[in-house]
């Protein structure tokens, strides 16, 4: 009794040692998640003022761009599958990982090659893992993705789109939508062909639009906006990864610590027990060989 | 023209909101050359190169900003001026863009992306010396 007593004393030390990282890496991830929010927030109005240039293009010239072109028998599609550097996130790879599976299965159900552009370590090991080939990995940003990373992954994937012979068709984006705290969603989406939303706050009958004269015109105007504004997307599809990566993080250690709680009070409670079964059983061994004595010194009188 | 009104300039780097307030004027450079916007002005959407810009407040203060290249975007008195990289030129710190500049010099004229940086380098030290 007394080895499994030690065993269990053992095994509580280990676990409160690893509830304290948890609890440490639970609240690093909830100090990150403020700052990952705010940066996200800090790029809407670039993101807005973006859209609103390029649907004002739109509006008043017709957009026949190659970035907005569809082809028609799409034959190559390429997945760009934001994941994060690190694990100890949950689910959170994983699910993103899996939303791209999704839509690669669906691709290739429609007869397309798909070819995958990883950013995070976890996605990149995991592709390598199954010796699935993988074009371009961009790794070592996942938690603070800067826009200057992102400008040269959209850039790749422009010059592939726009590539004519051996390019892609399609661009797709699947990264992990911060909702809340509490859920975080994988999407995925069309980055390109652009789709362009003419018109996003629909004026007024009697509001006369502005109409814009470009300098120096419309189409040159148009040809600098796109990849920007596909960059644009690209960033902020890494920030809210970023801030979801960190949500997650932070939701898993809080339920390690939890559990680890949950362990130490279960192996406190059996170690307890095995305590007081020892002390039961030597006191039983010490009345048990007092009454032997006695017995036996009475059998002798 | 009515005196009264003003611009409304908000001047957004790709990750933060460099300035935003009213002024009296905005001079940028365009592909085709400087523009100076007063209130009133037709909408105008022009893209802009790497260089400097120029807003000039009600209370007479100039405020001087170095951009990378991107776009000025005018209309309703709402000036809106993108750029992927922006700074104020107090924060520009005056020693580092004259080192970039004299390494980007030195990298060579015939590479495209030192020429670039070397535009780069020349508007922020631009920035700075017209706000001093």
């Amino acid at each position: 009794m007394a080895v499994s007593l030690r065993e269990y004393r053992a095994k509580i030390k280990s676990t409160q040692s690893m509830k304290k990282i948890t609890r440490a890496m639970e609240l690093i991830a909830a100090s990150r998640i403020i700052k990952a929010q705010q940066r996200a927030q800090a790029a809407e109005p670039y993101a807005r003022e973006l859209t609103r240039a390029v649907s004002a293009v739109a509006t008043f010239s017709n957009v026949d761009h190659p970035l907005t072109r569809e082809t028609t028998d799409a034959g190559r599609a390429a997945i760009l599958v934001v994941a994060s550097d690190r694990g100890l996130a949950g689910a959170y790879a994983s699910n993103a990982i899996k939303e791209a599976e999704r839509l690669a299965e669906k691709l290739r159900a429609e007869g397309k090659d798909v070819a995958l552009y990883v950013s995070g370590r976890k996605a990149e090991a995991y592709y390598k893992f199954r010796n699935r080939p993988v074009v371009q990995a961009w790794t070592g940003f996942s938690d603070q993705p800067t826009y200057d990373v992102c400008k040269e992954i959209a850039d790749t994937l422009i010059a592939e789109f726009l590539e004519d012979t051996h390019g892609v068709d399609e661009v797709h984006l699947v990264f992990t939508r911060f909702v809340s705290m509490l859920t975080q969603a994988p999407t995925a989406l069309r980055l390109l062909p652009l789709e362009v939303v003419e018109g996003t706050e629909a004026p007024a009958d009697n509001e006369l639009l502005p109409l814009y004269e470009f300098e120096p015109s419309a189409s040159d105007v148009l040809d600098a906006l796109l990849p920007k504004y596909v960059t644009s997307r690209v960033y902020h599809a890494h920030l809210q990864a970023a801030a979801s990566e960190l949500a997650a993080r932070q939701k898993a250690m809080k339920s390690a610590t939890d559990n680890a709680e949950e362990l130490i009070k279960k192996y406190t409670r059996i170690a307890n027990q095995a305590r007081q079964a020892g002390i039961t059983q030597e006191i039983s061994e010490i009345v048990g060989g007092v009454n032997a004595l006695a017995d036996a010194t009475a059998g002798s009188e | 023209m009515a005196t009264d009104k003003l611009l409304t300039v908000s001047l957004v780097a790709a990750d933060r909101v460099v300035w935003e307030g009213e002024a009296t004027m905005v001079i940028a450079r365009t592909t085709e050359g400087d523009v100076g916007i007063l209130p009133n002005h037709a909408p105008l959407l022009s893209l802009m190169v790497d260089g400097v810009v120029d807003i000039r407040t009600p209370q007479g203060e100039t405020w001087v900003a170095a951009v990378d290249a991107g776009f000025l975007s005018v209309a309703d008195n709402r000036v809106s001026i993108l750029s992927e990289h922006a700074e104020m030129s107090h924060e520009i710190d005056l020693e580092k863009a004259r080192h970039d500049l004299e390494r980007a010099l030195a990298a060579g004229e015939d590479n495209g992306s030192a020429t670039e940086a070397v535009r780069k380098a020349e508007a922020r030290i631009r920035a700075v010396e017209k706000a001093s």
